[in-house]
């Protein structure tokens, strides 16, 4: 039922759109909220209470109070009398066993009371300690707003967006839009929040308006998020203009949760944007001037005043508001029966000065108005209009109409049906400060975040302590000023995932792909042993690109390598590679790879998968402290790179490449420049699966060329691809060290026995003091192998035993088809660290026999690499 | 923490892009015991004051500077890139000197 057009009125009266209430559809106009759009229908009860389902409707129309919570399109807590119409949406009541109209669990109302007193949950349920979980049970499935949609799929992409502006005004009601257009006609870059419903803008304004769209909070640094829906504007301005307003504040009287008991600017909103009746009978009864304008509102519309109370001139000491199935009927002033179905309250306005508060200002009471006012604003940060106080005289009403022997609950709180008797229990407890009270009570804490409560709470408090409203004074004011979507603080999900240039190829040959940091590489192709096993006996080829890879170039290249590594690198000829290992200065161990020299100014070096990005950092940085004359160039993604290695790895490079690659060459950590199969190539031969190998580098876009030209070469010898897992087993063999593996972020060089790389004659390099004292102190842990007695793999983790007590870990352990025996690598005591030494370690509940080995599983000479 | 640092290559941006190193310490030549050893590698003045402090654009240009910030308020006073020492050796980073240890 409509009223004819109103002047100001939002609807298109020509579209219908059509919505679904319960499954059922529901017939609104273009320019409708769902809570419009029900009311319309014929729909008072919008939701049930949180905690006795008690019948709630309509309260303010602007989506400050949690009235009007629905199910919308599967997202809980939606606020409907904000929420626009779209065609299709589907609409369901939340917290119900039921209906709205009829609520099973509404019994807690009836019987429920002497039980659930406030803080009931802290001092109920508890005994007998066997039953919570029949407790928990019955709590969980009532506890709570709205349900999740587990199953749903997620249909929203969130984005954020960082913003600058000069001036930013959050609020556009009057006061806001006024200090937007002086703004605008002085400085630039003007930009208007609002959040609505009230917009009052044009289209043609010099700045831009962002609406409907809600700061929710000022944060360090002037940060403003901004919720606009599906995306957060991250917002910094040079100066923010707090144009909030102010929050019209309920009177405490019993039956003051009724249906029909409606805010003024509820009624207002009903009337002038959607054009529907409020109610038939209305009593207004007001603290202030502005709640008055509603009458002419309400006549406008054809409801009946059959009274006006204004409590500035008339004195009432007791309301009590009467209904039958939740809905008002009638309402007593001092024992005097008024009938209505619509009571129109107000006991002032409040500036809603929250994201004040946050920015930094500070809080005052104003005793002649009621009201908390904010002072001493930050800098550049304004406020203008209601919120910084001007909210039209008005008297100060009464903590409550609450008269002696009124019998209906008289609520403080409506989000968590908190009543003035609780609020007294309260204090008679002992929770005599208001932050404590706020927590044992909840009152603030519901889903209207104190809009509606926190003023009369703190009136209450200072009645029942004796006390003003300034000694009680407020709670923090905290983000988010209104509830926001977790999803848009999450973000667009961003999983980087980098892939090498020969990645298709990899997919196309069935290979099962594993995470590596942000890279996806090939686990295998199908048998990680049989991969490790062709490598042995012929030939096989990994895709290494994921390596990272720098150049190190000046004319203090050498040195600013000697300083970083303990290794040694003036004395390497051109063409020559050494392995290095990169600490921290308290020893630590960092990362590791190869470093090949170029040329005499010219540096190669190679990264572990995921250290390249900290290793240029943490070259970088030490570089801003020494100033050597060096350049570092991260080529990791522009370069691709591919082992090959196996005995017959050789014959396949010959085939490839004009490059003399006999032993004498290029032999063991050799780098040389040649084409392979045309394609200009960096050679490492190096030899981290412990054949024969060439590491090839290249540019990345003959990723797939090269890999096809290997594979089609390689067929002759049975070329095999192979993933990181038989490259695993394969370095095992060998008993090399994986970085983040076999060791962690407490490890040492020393320690995980590899004295070699430190070279003590260098004055000084990065960690060198931590080591020595390494040396001095003595070890107290080594990395050794192992291998078992019998063939079980322990699980890497496990632990090392002896006499019943732990010892060490294992950190790597695989079955080697090559050995035919398992195999690992583990922490242990240094006495234990002895080739030979019997261990013992934990697999499942049983301690299995092995023995420490220090010299490489395979090939302890290394003749296979050398060959 | 959401405020502005100013990278000294690209300007005011959000804190978010950048990689925070700590204060500045003073590495010393050659420690002589491991007290000055460990003070050196953990211990930190963590004044309530303006501090020197290291910075990273990782999300940026990729340059190391120096900001001096008040880590009361996080207000940034300055910004600038390194200069070269004028020590010879191996010098560490710059810095105001090195915080004696607590007693024992």
């Amino acid at each position: 039922m409509r009223l004819p057009p109103q002047p100001h009125e939002r609807l298109d009266r020509s579209e219908k759109v059509v919505f679904y209430y319960d499954g059922k559809p529901v017939e609104a106009l273009a320019g409708d909220t769902l809570g419009s759009a029900l009311f319309a229908s014929g729909r008072r009860i919008f939701s049930r209470s949180f905690k006795y389902h008690r019948p709630r409707g309509l309260l303010c129309c602007s989506g400050s109070c949690a009235n009007c919570m629905m199910q919308v399109d599967g997202a809980p807590n939606i606020r409907v009398c904000t929420e626009p119409v779209r065609s299709g949406m589907r609409v369901e009541a939340q917290n119900v066993l039921g209906s709205l109209e009829r609520d099973v669990l509404s019994a807690t109302d009836k019987f429920g009371g002497p039980f659930t007193p406030v803080g009931f949950y802290y001092r109920t349920m508890i005994r007998p300690r066997r039953a919570w979980p029949v407790y928990e049970k019955f709590l969980r499935s009532v506890a709570g707003l709205g349900k999740i949609d587990k199953h749903s799929d997620r249909q929203h992409r969130y984005d954020a967006e960082h913003r600058r502006a000069g001036i930013l005004v959050i609020g556009g009601g009057r006061a806001g839009m006024q200090a937007a257009r002086e703004a605008s006609a002085q400085a630039e870059h003007v930009v208007v929040v609002d959040e609505g419903p009230d917009h009052i803008y044009g289209s043609d304004e010099d700045f831009e308006v962002l609406a409907p769209a809600r700061a929710v909070g000022i944060f360090e640094g002037g940060l403003v998020p901004v919720d606009a829906g599906r995306i957060l504007y991250r917002f910094r301005a040079e100066q923010i203009i707090v144009a909030t307003g102010a929050l019209e504040q309920p009177l405490i009287f019993p039956g003051n949760d009724l249906v029909g008991v409606m805010l003024p600017g509820g009624v207002r909103r009903l009337v002038n944007l959607w054009s529907l009746k409020p109610g038939d009978r209305a009593v207004v009864i007001t603290a202030d001037e502005r709640a008055l304008s509603v009458i002419g509102d309400l006549e406008r519309a054809g409801t009946e005043v059959a009274e006006v109370v204004d409590l500035r001139e008339q004195k009432v000491r007791q309301i009590v508001a009467s209904g039958s199935f939740g809905q008002v009927r009638g309402v007593e002033l001092d024992g005097r029966p008024v009938d209505c179905d619509l009571l129109v309250v107000s006991g002032g306005r409040q500036p809603a000065y929250s994201l004040l508060s946050q920015a930094g200002a500070r809080v005052e009471y104003d005793p002649s108005r009621g009201i908390f006012v904010p002072t001493d604003l930050p800098e550049n940060i304004e406020a203008v209009g209601a919120v910084a106080g001007d909210t039209g005289p008005a008297v100060v009403p009464a903590a409550t109409y609450n008269g002696a022997g009124s019998k209906g609950k008289c609520f403080v709180c409506i989000c968590e049906d908190v009543t003035d008797k609780d609020v007294k229990r309260a204090i008679a407890e002992g929770f005599d400060s208001i932050e404590l009270a706020k927590r044992y009570t909840t009152v603030t804490m519901g889903p209207c975040q104190g809009k509606l409560c926190h003023l009369p709470s703190i009136r209450l408090y200072a009645r029942e302590n004796e006390t003003d409203e300034a000694t009680i004074g407020t709670t923090t004011a905290r983000p988010p000023w209104a509830p926001i979507e977790l999803g848009l603080l999450a973000g667009r999900p961003h999983e980087p995932e980098k892939l090498t240039s020969m990645h298709h190829r990899h997919a196309d040959l069935g290979a099962k792909v594993m995470w590596t940091g942000a890279w996806k590489r090939p686990h295998s192709y199908g048998d990680p042993g049989d991969e490790a096993k062709a490598v042995h006996d012929s030939l096989g080829v990994i895709d290494v690109s994921t390596l990272g890879k720098l150049i190190v170039r000046g004319p203090d290249a050498a040195d600013f390598l000697e300083r970083i590594y303990p290794n040694k690198f003036g004395d390497m000829k051109p063409g020559r590679i050494r392995y290095a290992v990169l600490g921290t200065d308290a020893g630590r161990i960092m990362d590791d790879g190869t470093v090949g020299r170029l040329s005499e100014e010219d540096f190669y070096v190679t990264t572990t998968s995921t250290g390249a990005e900290g290793v240029i950092e943490w070259f970088e940085w030490w570089n801003a402290i020494w100033h050597l004359d060096v350049e570092i160039v991260n080529l990791t993604g522009a370069l691709a790179a591919v082992n090959i290695a196996g005995p017959k790895a050789r014959r396949l490079m010959e085939r490839l490449t004009d490059l003399d690659v006999s032993n004498e060459g290029i032999k063991y950590l050799d780098a040389k420049h040649a084409r392979i199969a045309g394609v200009p190539c960096l050679i490492l031969r190096i030899g981290f699966v412990g054949e024969l190998g060439y590491e090839l580098h290249f540019a990345s876009p003959y990723g797939e060329y090269l890999w096809d030209t290997i594979l089609d070469h390689g067929a002759e010898w049975d070329i095999r691809p192979f993933g990181l897992e038989p490259q695993r087993i394969l370095r095992l063999e060998k008993m090399h060290v994986l970085i983040g593996q076999d060791t962690d972020s407490e490890s040492n060089v020393l320690e995980a026995g590899m004295p070699w790389i430190v070279k003590w004659d260098k004055e000084d390099f990065v960690g060198k003091w931590a080591l020595e004292h390494v040396q001095e102190r003595g070890f107290r842990s080594q990395l050794v192998g192992f291998e078992m007695a019998n063939g079980v793999v322990p699980a890497e983790g496990g632990q090392i035993v002896r006499e019943g007590t732990s010892i060490g870990r294992v950190t790597s352990s695989r079955r080697s088809k090559q050995l035919g025996k398992s195999i690992g690598m583990g922490w242990v005591p240094p006495e234990l660290a002895e080739d030979g030494a019997r261990i013992q370690i934990k697999v499942e509940d049983r301690l299995e026999e092995a023995s420490v080995r220090l010299r490489p599983f395979f090939d302890p000479e290394g003749e296979h690499l050398r060959s | 923490m959401s405020f502005l640092l100013s990278c000294p290559n690209c300007g005011p941006r959000d804190v978010n892009e950048f990689h925070y190193q700590g204060e500045v310490t003073t590495r010393p030549n050659s420690p002589q015991t491991f007290r000055e050893l460990t003070t050196y590698l953990y211990f930190r003045q963590n004044v309530a004051d303006v501090q020197r402090e290291w910075w990273y654009h990782r999300f940026g240009c990729e340059v190391w500077f120096l900001a001096e910030r008040d880590t009361r308020t996080n207000e940034v006073l300055k910004t600038e890139l390194p200069r070269p020492p004028e020590r010879a050796g191996m010098p560490g980073p710059e810095a105001p000197s090195i915080p004696s240890p607590p007693a024992a």
